[in-house]
């Protein structure tokens, strides 16, 4: 649980490890699985998250508590939020591409795909069901961003070495993927209840 | 209520607002062609030229990294008005066509065990080389039919697939996707083929399947033009020599070489068939 009055590195140290959004609350699985092929394109995809979950919650933090609360429109939230990140995926992917072609091919597809990620709609719920100021809200989605980033790389390192692997064939290809991803989210529950998180 | 429609409404009208205003500031000028070639693709996404979609290849065009007849499932017709978008010569491509190179369905190979699993080919596969006797053969389990973009294959009653030639674009993506590398693509001008695709020796062939190949060589004697040799125990035809006069149709004793699209259309004739059926067990 995370709360306004916890240290801002106890906050990250939860969101990267102890409460992990990919191997502890099975969020954003399908990116995890999807381009975890090379530890670099992980990597891009890593950064690419932080960057937009990042501006994802805070636009959604501003949304909630100067528009849908005021309004009383609360149940509204689930649709509002994906209409703003949806819009600010949009409004990011054309910028890029107007002032930075470069960046924008760096990045390629894994804009567009992080449109449907739900781990940047399940942060910006979060934040709201947490009732985090603006500040800690910014503290912790870059913490659970970095924790998708620090799973999905571990994970594509960990797949590059299956690929050498003498692998039973019937283990081959997605099996082995799907085993591995549970062995790695055992090890991470060996964080539960560190430092009393 | 109505606060609600009206403030969804209003978040909507803003967000709209300033996607268009954005894409208006940041607008960014992409070559018109880029835009015209991907009209001139058949937007299918199937992926037969091996880049990501028509988009993909219509940018690999631009670039000269693609030949302009790099889309198989388009045909002549693409190839043209893609070069006369691009302004050069069209080179056309041969048309080819998929044909199963195995003839041994349920009736004719058995299975030696019974598979519970996942209907799928690629599946079965993994499970000690799928259940039918010959470890050649076709599973039946109509993975091709699943991934054909075209909808040109379906199963057949007994379990093997057929290729509708009028659908068939040649995408090659069947071949892809078997896991026994039975599906050969073939000139369009090819009618003849050695459905069989076993490497065992004559004697085993014969005991797991009533129509293998059995390496007997009377089609490689009986071929006027030396279209036919024995490689690894499998006739194999030269698609350049085979003038498809069908003398070694007729020499064959296991039926294995047939004229794969001989008379009306076997898809045709499969689809009446079951037609038929549906109208007789509804009448029943």
């Amino acid at each position: 649980m995370i709360d306004n009055e916890m240290t801002w590195y106890m906050i990250a140290l939860s969101a990267i490890l102890v409460n992990n959004i990919v191997l502890i609350r099975f969020l954003a699985l399908c990116s995890f699985f999807g381009v975890s092929n090379k530890i670099e394109v992980s990597l891009s995809m890593g950064m690419a998250v932080i960057f937009v979950m990042t501006l994802a919650s805070a636009v959604s933090w501003a949304i909630w508590y100067f528009f849908l609360f005021p309004l009383k429109i609360e149940f509204l939230r689930t649709a509002s939020f994906i209409l703003v990140i949806a819009t600010l995926v949009q409004l990011v992917e054309m910028y890029i591409k107007k002032t930075s072609p470069a960046l924008y091919n760096a990045l390629g597809i894994y804009l567009p795909l992080i449109t449907t990620n739900c781990a940047v709609l399940g942060v910006a719920i979060l934040i709201i069901d947490y009732k985090l100021g603006f500040l800690t809200s910014i503290i912790y989605t870059i913490g659970v961003a970095a924790g998708y980033t620090l799973s999905i790389v571990l994970f594509a390192g960990i797949r590059e070495r299956i690929d050498m692997a003498p692998i039973p064939e019937i283990l081959k290809g997605t099996p082995i993927i799907f085993i591995t991803a549970g062995i790695m989210s055992l090890a991470f529950l060996g964080f539960t209840h560190l430092f009393g998180l | 209520m109505l606060s609600a429609i009206i403030g969804l409404g209003a978040l909507g009208c803003i967000f709209g607002a300033m996607l268009s205003l954005a894409s208006k500031k940041f607008h960014v000028q992409l070559d018109p062609r880029e835009e015209a070639l991907i009209g001139a693709l058949p937007g299918t996404n199937c992926g037969a030229c091996g880049f990501p979609g028509c988009q993909g290849m219509a940018k690999a065009v631009l670039k000269g990294e693609a030949p302009t007849n790099s889309c198989t499932a388009g045909g002549a017709e693409v190839t043209q008005r893609v070069s006369a978008i691009m302004g050069v010569e069209a080179v056309i491509k041969e048309k080819e066509i998929a044909v199963i190179m195995c003839k041994g369905g349920r009736k004719e190979a058995k299975d030696r065990f019974r598979y519970a699993g996942i209907h799928d080919c690629k599946a079965a596969s993994m499970i000690a080389g799928g259940a039918k006797s010959c470890g050649y053969g076709c599973l039946g389990l109509a993975t091709c039919e699943t991934v054909c973009p075209y909808d040109a294959i379906k199963m057949d009653g007994n379990a093997l697939p057929v290729v509708d030639e009028k659908k068939c674009t040649g995408c090659g993506i069947c071949a892809a996707n078997c896991p026994k590398f039975l599906i050969k693509m073939i000139r369009e001008p090819n009618q003849i083929h050695i459905r069989c695709n076993s490497l065992d020796k004559g004697a085993v062939t014969r005991k797991n399947c009533s129509v293998g190949c059995i390496v007997c060589k009377k089609c490689e004697k009986a071929c006027p033009v030396g279209a036919i040799t024995i490689r690894d125990n499998l006739a194999v035809i030269d698609p350049f020599k085979c003038d498809n006069c069908r003398k070694c149709v007729a020499s064959c004793p296991t039926d294995t070489i047939e004229n794969y699209y001989s008379g009306e259309p076997r898809f045709a004739s499969l689809i009446e068939k079951q037609l038929d059926e549906s109208q007789s067990n509804a009448a029943a």
